[in-house]
């Protein structure tokens, strides 16, 4: 990773961070409905495991906290406030909301709400991908409590048996919710339990986004290569509650602040600072333009948007017009 | 044209599109090697090989979404759940990711896989092989729902099935596996929606799907025979979206409707149907709609306790006559 990259990544989770941020206000404005998960914390996850990858190439999917994945992978993220607006001009067109954003053009497959859900879609973008031919992966990324699903167990087997491109990134940011890793999980180091199925695994510190890089390439390189299945769990913490419905009462100060010690971002910024690489006043300036964007760009876009018609509440159920559907013959 | 079992035909389809369509692929428990609880892909894992006739271990719910996820990057996954009570274990793929995924994206993505299964009773397999569970998927908005009556429809739908959009559930049956009918020697395509008139007639319409259809007609030969009664059987061969015209032209005509279903009578095909006659020609009727259907018990093992609880030609004989006066 070099300088530039490492400049344009502190921009990126910056980014991440201002924009989910702003969707935490437009929540308590009552301009975002439904459930809303929000990332920061995490943001050294998911920019540096995909950062290893090709995105926009590789396939990825996740679960519902999938704001910052969906950007990641080049979705605009006008289209994905809009989303969250409940706009027509959302990246689902206001059918899906923040926990379904899909960018398929980008090959970002998408969000899906049910915990473990992805596991086996993952494996099956794999599953085409191989017969196809390509040479992109699947790459899903899960939270820590998924891991305890039936089809976290089902997947694993399956993409080892057929030795499937995808690379299971896990999240464990310690908590389902209000419940503890250790209250609900027998094998609290969740990349030992894939031993079992002979997939190799590796554990990194998932805030130093280094690491997560360094850690992500030797796993992509693995299953881009053709060796079958790989698990990736990185360490890490959610800073706010698990959605905005979520007292966040079941948390120490004492461990928020062992974390809050630990910022990807901060800890970034000060690595480039000390390297005289950038100074504080560039930092504030990168914020201070990130914010506008957000405020003059994204924000104004969702919010001068149409909403979906009522009188196309029925589209996108099926297919329209699908000759098949009357015998080929229309 | 031929006449060939219901398997064979389920065969000639897998095969045919198999052969046309390099990203056509079948997965299922015991499908390869094995060949098939039912033959259904009896020798195409010889032909086409392990990577796309796929055994798969016992996970419905993980091969579910793995053919789900097959389909998202333009595979065409044809499943066999060897039987709809394992079924169960994949309503979460099929219903969360593969039903909803079209309309939560916004059109952006779909997932057009087949899911076959065998449904229905077939003879003293208990409580745990014996659902009918075409109720359960019917009711779910972005599922296509089939139920091939013959070996013309099992064939017809399968083509059609695999080349639509539209993620598609195919109900099949146990005891109809063997039944021999005719099946057009050139391609054929049977829409998935609509339904087919099996019977013409003029004083009641039998509305039968499946095994079901099999019991109107034997019913009806009887009413003609022995009642003087001409019931028309109408074969409702697409459960989602049901044929809404279809049924009203038929009740238009007899101005008299009885139901049959396998299944339980909660919220099923019956329940339906008749909401839809409500609907659609309610002042078209001289007589209320009844359904024959199964009793509302899990399925006993004994066989005179199972026989009395799943409906035959007789119990439709007698809702006719009931309702005819006769
Ligand atoms: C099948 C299912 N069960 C329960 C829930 C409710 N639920 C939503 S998120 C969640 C916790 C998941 O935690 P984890 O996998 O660690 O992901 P995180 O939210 O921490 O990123 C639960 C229980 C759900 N959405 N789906
Ligand atoms: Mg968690």
């Amino acid at each position: 990773m070099n300088v530039a990259d490492k400049k344009r990544l502190l921009r990126e989770m910056l980014y991440a961070r201002r924009f989910e941020e702003r969707c935490y206000e437009a929540y308590v404005e009552r301009k975002i409905g439904g459930f809303l998960h929000l990332y920061p914390g995490q943001e050294a996850c998911c920019h540096g495991v995909l950062e290893a990858a090709r995105p926009g190439q590789d396939y990825v999917i996740t679960g519902y906290r999938d704001h910052v994945h969906a950007i990641k992978c080049g979705a605009d993220p006008k289209e994905v406030m809009a989303e969250l607006y409940a706009k027509e001009t959302g990246s689902s067109k206001g059918r899906g909301g923040s926990m379904h954003i899909f960018d398929t053009g980008h090959h970002f497959m998408g969000g899906y709400a049910l915990v473990g859900g992805p596991f086996p879609l993952a494996a099956g973008m794999a599953k085409a991908i191989k017969m196809k031919g390509g040479d992109e992966i699947a790459i899903c990324f899960l939270g820590d409590a998924a891991n305890n699903q039936g089809t976290f167990h089902e997947s694993l087997n399956m993409a080892k048996l057929w030795e499937l491109p995808v690379l299971y990134v896990c999240e464990n940011n310690l908590y389902g919710i209000g419940t503890r890793i250790d209250r609900s999980t027998a094998v609290i180091e969740q990349y030992k339990r894939v031993s079992g199925y002979n997939i190799p695994s590796a554990q990194e510190d998932g805030q130093d986004i280094e690491k997560v890089f360094k850690a992500a390439k030797k796993a992509v390189d693995y299953v881009r290569s053709g060796n079958g299945p790989y698990f990736l769990e990185l360490m890490t913490y959610r800073y706010r509650g698990h959605s905005m419905s979520d007292s966040n009462a079941y948390r120490s100060k004492k461990e928020e602040r062992m974390w809050s010690e630990r910022d990807p971002i901060i800890m970034l910024r000060d690595r480039l600072i000390k390297a005289g690489e950038i100074s504080k006043d560039d930092y504030k300036a990168m914020d201070t333009e990130i914010l506008d964007n957000i405020e003059n760009e994204v924000i104004a876009f969702a919010e001068s948007s149409p909403e979906p018609r009522v009188d196309e509440l029925e589209k996108y159920v099926l297919a329209e017009n699908d000759p098949w559907v009357y015998g080929g013959g229309r | 044209m031929a006449q060939i079992m219901y398997w064979e035909a389920l065969r000639r389809a897998h095969d045919e599109e198999m052969d046309r369509d390099p990203l056509v692929i079948c997965m299922g428990e015991d499908i390869g090697v094995a060949g098939g609880t039912y033959k259904a892909t009896k020798g195409l894992y010889d032909k086409y090989g392990a990577e796309r006739v796929i055994d798969t271990p016992i996970s419905e719910n993980g091969y579910t979404g793995l053919g789900i996820g097959a389909s998202f990057l333009g595979v065409r996954p044809i499943i066999e759940i060897m039987s709809v009570n394992f079924a169960w274990l994949a309503m979460d793929q099929l219903f969360n990711s593969a039903a909803k995924v079209r309309y939560m994206s916004g059109g952006q993505l779909t997932a057009p896989l087949v899911v076959r299964s065998a449904g229905g009773t077939a003879h003293q397999l208990g409580a745990q092989h014996s659902a009918r569970m075409e109720k359960v998927f019917m009711g779910i908005a972005g599922l296509r729902v089939v139920t091939p009556s013959n070996p013309r429809q099992a064939y017809g739908l399968l083509k059609s099935a695999v080349r639509c959009d539209d993620p598609v559930y195919i109900n099949e049956h146990e005891l109809m596996y063997n039944m021999k009918g005719e099946v057009p020697d050139e391609e054929y395509f049977q829409p998935l929606e609509g339904s087919e008139i099996a019977r013409e007639g003029s004083d009641v319409t039998l509305f039968g799907y499946n095994i079901s259809v099999h019991w109107c007609l034997q019913a009806a030969q009887t009413l003609a025979k022995e009642h003087a009664i001409n019931a028309e059987v109408v074969d409702l061969f697409a459960l989602s979206p049901l044929d809404r015209s279809g049924i009203a032209a038929s009740v238009r005509k007899t101005h008299r409707a009885v139901i049959v279903e396998e299944a339980e009578p909660a919220v099923g095909v019956g329940a339906e149907v008749m909401a839809i006659i409500n609907e659609e020609c309610f002042f078209e009727l001289d007589a209320a709609p009844l359904r024959v259907s199964a009793a509302n018990v899990p399925m006993p093992y004994n066989h005179g306790l199972e026989k009395a609880a799943i409906p035959n030609a007789g119990d439709v004989v007698a809702a006719v006559r009931k309702m005819l006066g006769k």
